[in-house]
């Protein structure tokens, strides 16, 4: 196959003559626009750490640039306020929302503030909160996911982070406003999951999500960390996988070197998918929802009988 | 004679058909009151693992439990392979030394004269793991309550989703508690008995959402790995850390219940259901 610098040269070369190569030149565009819409050849775990890039944008990048009256609210009225989950009311494209996700932070004093957007508990409380205010507001919901993963630690387990995930699995089924969840860029575990049942889950296409982490799923079936390349590409964890196994329900394309490289191309992608997907949720209706969703999850899976 | 040896286990030749050493405490037990106790050590009181069988033995009236599903089992949905060999052949190898397809079985039966639907999950496959497969049995065991209204039991035991399925053993904790959270439509219970272990995506999905929580002594209920935790925050974690008496503690499981007295407690419960 001719690579995109070749037609991007003889395309060059034409475009002095373009009468001339009027009809070459379309087929040359049209080559190199192909080329354009096809996945990058990158191995699943060169995907997993697009996806964990320091330089992608975070949920506060994206509340700035495709969200406008973004109202804050803290805390889960029981422990704390879990500076890992950020929400609150916001506006996209004029129409009102609710915004939850997982907030890492762009410097080293914003993520130690916010422990990496890995939450404890009280995050996933305060995110259940926000949904029923939503509820109660009637505005649809949007999650932005991109975490490692729950916070492991002693205050976590005791104040049951495991508890605190499952009532958010029971309750996002029963909410009665559409929820959009987008991968955004890591979707680690229960974590992610957390805040990620919904009616339309999409994903970036660097994004990844998964069960464990390639690393964590090295070190007990291989017995060795640095077997994680291997376990990437076990765990098919890439948005093309899971649209294939029926998890996601679209996929949104990112510029070809990933999304820190270009913002702007990024948030109109994003802004454009959920204004769609908003647009589409809104004609179905709202005694239909939940039984949709319902239906959704319990096609989910793969087994023989 | 004593029901249980105080040698320790190096002391004597140890007759495997006879003895067995507990799995905590390490004395030496006469294996015909083990299993009297049904896996309960006579001497320190662990409760040791049941088959899902063995449970539902135990659990029900004679006579009453009639399998559902019982076909179901794992497909290789990512054609997983790992260090060991493939998911597959771990598959094959585990029904055949189990005589189980997926690592719960489900049902319905009856609980002294009354009815539930009930699912049992098994530590010997895969370690209990929740696959598409054991998601599914879970769903239908909701649904048939939902459908029967007919509340439901689930004995959970299990390490956590199982990696071979990737992201689709994640969607089992959604699809499951999905299944739960429509009972609530219809005001069935759902009473969760969490066994040892019962962690990871289990405890953090259908396990830890019933109306009520009730535990064997000693379980091991956790979301993250001890390890994984003490690596985390580099600090030594309480020894009861992340026992069923440490979760009553702290407020997530509302009973401790011996295991021979797990059936009336069940009963009596569901004798105070008001259909
Ligand atoms: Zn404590
Ligand atoms: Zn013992």
């Amino acid at each position: 196959m001719v690579s995109k610098i070749e037609l991007e040269k003889k395309l060059a070369l034409m475009s002095n003559s373009p009468d001339l190569f009027k009809r070459e030149i379309a087929k040359v565009k049209k080559e190199l626009a192909e080329l354009d819409s096809q996945p990058q050849d990158r191995t699943p775990w060169e995907t997993v750490k697009l996806a964990r890039n320091p330089l992608r944008p975070v949920l506060q990048d994206y509340l700035g640039a495709i969200f406008t009256d973004f109202t804050e609210f803290h805390g889960d009225r029981r422990f704390s306020d879990d500076k890992a989950i950020a929400s609150g009311f916001a506006r996209i494209g004029g129409e009102p929302v609710m915004v939850i996700g997982h907030n890492k932070g762009k410097t080293i004093e914003e993520n130690i503030e916010r422990n990496f957007g890995c939450a404890l508990p009280d995050g996933y409380r305060k995110a259940l909160r926000m949904m029923q205010l939503a509820e109660r507001f009637n505005v649809p919901i949007i999650t932005f996911i991109d975490t490692q993963g729950a916070f492991p630690g002693l205050e976590a387990e005791e104040r049951g982070q495991a508890e605190a995930i499952a009532r958010n699995l029971v309750e996002m089924a029963r909410i009665k406003v559409p929820i959009i969840c987008v991968v955004v860029g890591e979707g680690g575990s229960g974590g992610a999951l957390g805040i990620g049942v919904g009616d339309r889950i999409l994903m970036l296409s660097n994004a990844v999500y998964s069960v464990i982490s390639p690393e964590g799923c090295a070190g007990i079936l291989w017995r060795d960390g640095t077997k994680a390349p291997l376990a990437a590409s076990a765990l098919k964890p890439t948005a093309p996988s899971l649209q294939e196994l029926d998890v996601i329900d679209r996929i949104i394309e990112e510029p070809a070197d990933g999304a820190h490289t270009d913002y702007d191309a990024t948030f109109a992608a994003v802004k454009q998918a959920l204004l769609e997907e908003l647009k589409g949720l809104k004609k179905i209706p709202k005694a239909k929802l939940t039984k949709r969703r319902f239906e959704k999850f319990s096609k989910m899976g793969i087994y023989n009988e | 004679m004593a029901w249980f040896s105080t040698s320790k286990a190096k002391d004597k030749k140890f007759n495997e058909d006879i003895w067995l050493s507990c799995p905590k405490c390490k004395k030496h037990i006469f294996k015909e009151s083990w299993l009297q106790e049904h896996k309960v050590c006579p001497a320190c009181g662990h409760h040791g693992k049941l088959t899902a069988w063995e449970r539902i033995g135990i659990t029900l009236d004679e006579g009453t439990f009639t399998e559902l599903n019982g076909a179901i089992k794992p497909a290789d949905p990512l054609e997983f392979n790992d260090a060991k060999g493939s998911y597959k052949d771990k598959v094959a190898e585990t029904t055949e030394k189990t005589g189980l397809n997926e690592s719960v079985v489900t049902g319905s039966g009856k609980i002294n004269g009354i009815p539930v639907s009930i699912a049992v999950m098994d530590f010997r496959f895969l370690g209990g793991s929740l696959s598409s497969g054991t998601g599914e049995k879970i769903l239908r065991a909701a649904n048939y309550a939902y459908e029967k209204s007919v509340p439901l039991i689930i004995f959970s035991a299990s390490g956590g989703a199982r990696m071979h399925e990737g992201i689709l053993s994640l969607m089992q904790m959604a699809k499951t508690c999905a299944g739960v959270a429509r009972l609530n439509d219809r005001d069935i219970p759902f009473i969760s008995v969490l066994t040892d272990p019962t962690t990871g995506g289990v405890s953090a999905s259908y396990a830890m959402v019933g109306d009520l929580n009730l535990a064997e002594p000693g379980a091991l209920i956790a979301f993250a790995g001890r390890r994984v935790i003490e690596e985390t925050i580099k600090q030594k974690l309480p020894d009861d850390f992340q026992t069923a008496e440490y979760l009553v503690e702290h407020g997530f499981i509302d009973k401790i219940v011996h295991r021979k007295e797990m059936k009336n407690t069940l009963s009596r419960i569901l004798s105070f259901y008001n259909r």
